[in-house]
């Protein structure tokens, strides 16, 4: 039986992907950023998923105003890097996993959520920038990837609520999925953030912080923010983080926060980071409890800002 | 056929300094967006920067949407339909970096926006609501509305013309 080892959620600033290519990682200001993420690499290369589900959303890349698709599940077999206008990112081709993505589909279009299926897609800084922060930049990705694009740049987006629920959907679909596969669950996009209009550079830290707090443990009152808070105290592009509940609903109702990172700015975005992990791990993982003991004893939670 | 201007009130026309880009926009701003994406094409890009007027006649767009558009007027471009990731293509056309689009939306300096961005970004208190309407928050309680929003108004438009690439 599949099963959901742990929900990772982060940001996906495009700046971050292009600091990445340029190699500016050492440079003082993208340092700040970059750090953050040193721990949940190690936790990653450890954790070792066979699969990753990546919640993020399509920049204008994939789909244009022509279609717009609430849910997009990729389908394929391998999503090529997008180019967003300055070339590809020189990422690899992020290999899909088509057998267990079409399982999911069946099973969360039957459980009532329209999903739309992709079986042709390219991917752009939305999903390959977390890939990047938990992965590294290795040659090839370390494990096949399903895509969910979810609609946030027309509004309306999917309810809170909403992607809380499909999370739940897609957390029921892995675990009657017969291989024995470990699974992560990316949520992406946020935190607070504005890039439109004269409002452009809003940034919440308070809004933030009470997000990643009641993530872990009351996500059910995130699921009750309503689109019109979203968009005033956390920017009208803030409003991404409805995708984080699509990863969370697909947790236990139960889980522990293993880490944490936020800090302000990249470019005009908040950057914020959390993994989260089933209370009872034992369930998750391949290795004896004890082992992983130590290995999460070495990723305490943690919160760095600069201001 | 149903005026292609006009607009239902929404409650988040109460957001400052704000364009959301809904259903109503996104269908009179169709061809804002399609020009934007059609410059993801070299081909495309060069034989705008060739002639911008005789290659916007391509988009059916309205008189004040191509005005927007030729004039690097990013707000009017947000409020007459136009989406940033795709208004991004045309400044990354013109050679600016997205810095540059939001110093001239929000009517700053780049220098000013950039060190606004470090100290922390723009606060929200202050700019939640035009109207002063008390902000109704499952989260974090709203403080007391302040009666001026700051963010109403880019300060020079005229920075928002300047640049023509």
């Amino acid at each position: 039986m599949a099963r959901i080892i742990a929900g990772v959620a982060s940001s996906h600033v495009p700046a971050i992907g292009a600091a990445i290519d340029n190699k500016q990682t050492e440079e003082p200001y993208w340092k700040r950023v970059f750090s953050g993420f040193e721990k949940s690499k190690e936790w990653m290369a450890k954790a070792k998923p066979d699969v990753a589900i990546v919640v993020y959303n399509d920049h204008a890349s994939a789909f244009s105003v022509e279609i717009v698709p609430t849910f997009a599940l990729g389908c394929a077999a391998e999503f090529p890097p997008a180019d967003e206008g300055w070339g590809p990112r020189p990422v690899p081709v992020v290999k899909g996993h088509p057998e267990l993505a079409s399982h999911i589909a069946q099973s969360v279009i039957l459980d009532e959520f329209d999903l739309t299926i992709c079986n042709k897609m390219e991917v752009d800084h939305g999903l390959t920038v977390p890939m990047n922060l938990l992965f590294g930049s290795p040659k090839e990705w370390p494990c096949p990837v399903i895509p969910l694009a979810v609609n946030v740049v027309l509004y309306p987006p999917p309810t809170a609520h909403r992607c809380y629920m499909l999370g739940k959907a897609i957390r029921k679909a892995v675990q009657s999925y017969p291989e024995d596969l470990r699974v992560v669950i990316f949520g992406t996009g946020g935190m607070s953030h504005q890039i439109s209009g004269p409002r452009a550079g809003l940034i919440n830290s308070k809004f933030d912080k009470a997000f990643l707090d009641n993530l872990t443990r009351n996500p059910k009152k995130l699921t009750k923010i309503s689109h019109l808070e979203f968009m005033r105290e956390a920017g009208a592009e803030g409003i991404e983080m409805v995708m984080w509940l699509i990863m969370r609903g697909a947790l236990d109702d139960k889980v522990e926060e293993t880490y944490r990172f936020y800090t302000v700015p990249a470019s005009n975005t908040a950057v914020g980071h959390i993994i989260l992990e089933p209370k009872n791990k034992a369930a998750g993982k391949k290795k004896p409890a004890a082992k992983m003991k130590r290995a999460a004893a070495r990723v305490k939670p943690e919160i760095r800002r600069s201001k | 056929m149903a005026r292609k201007d006009m607009r239902k009130a929404q409650d988040y026309d109460d957001i400052p300094g704000t364009f959301v880009f809904d259903a109503e926009r996104s269908r009179q701003g169709f061809g804002i967006n399609m020009f934007c994406m059609s410059l993801m094409k070299d081909e495309n890009r060069k034989a705008f920067k060739a002639n911008e007027p005789e290659y916007l006649k391509k988009f059916n767009l309205t008189p004040a949407q191509t005005e927007a558009i030729l004039k690097r007027d990013y707000n009017r471009m947000l409020e007459l339909g136009g989406n940033i990731y795709f208004t991004a293509k045309l400044g990354a056309t013109d050679g600016h970096s997205f810095r540059h689009l939001a110093a001239v939306m929000t009517g700053s300096t780049q220098e000013d926006y950039a060190d606004m961005m470090l100290k922390g970004g723009r606060s929200v208190e202050g700019n939640r609501s035009k109207s002063g309407r008390p902000a109704k928050n499952i989260l974090v309680a709203a403080g007391k509305p302040a009666a001026k929003p700051k963010a109403s108004k880019p300060k020079s438009k005229s920075k928002a013309r300047s640049k023509r690439g």
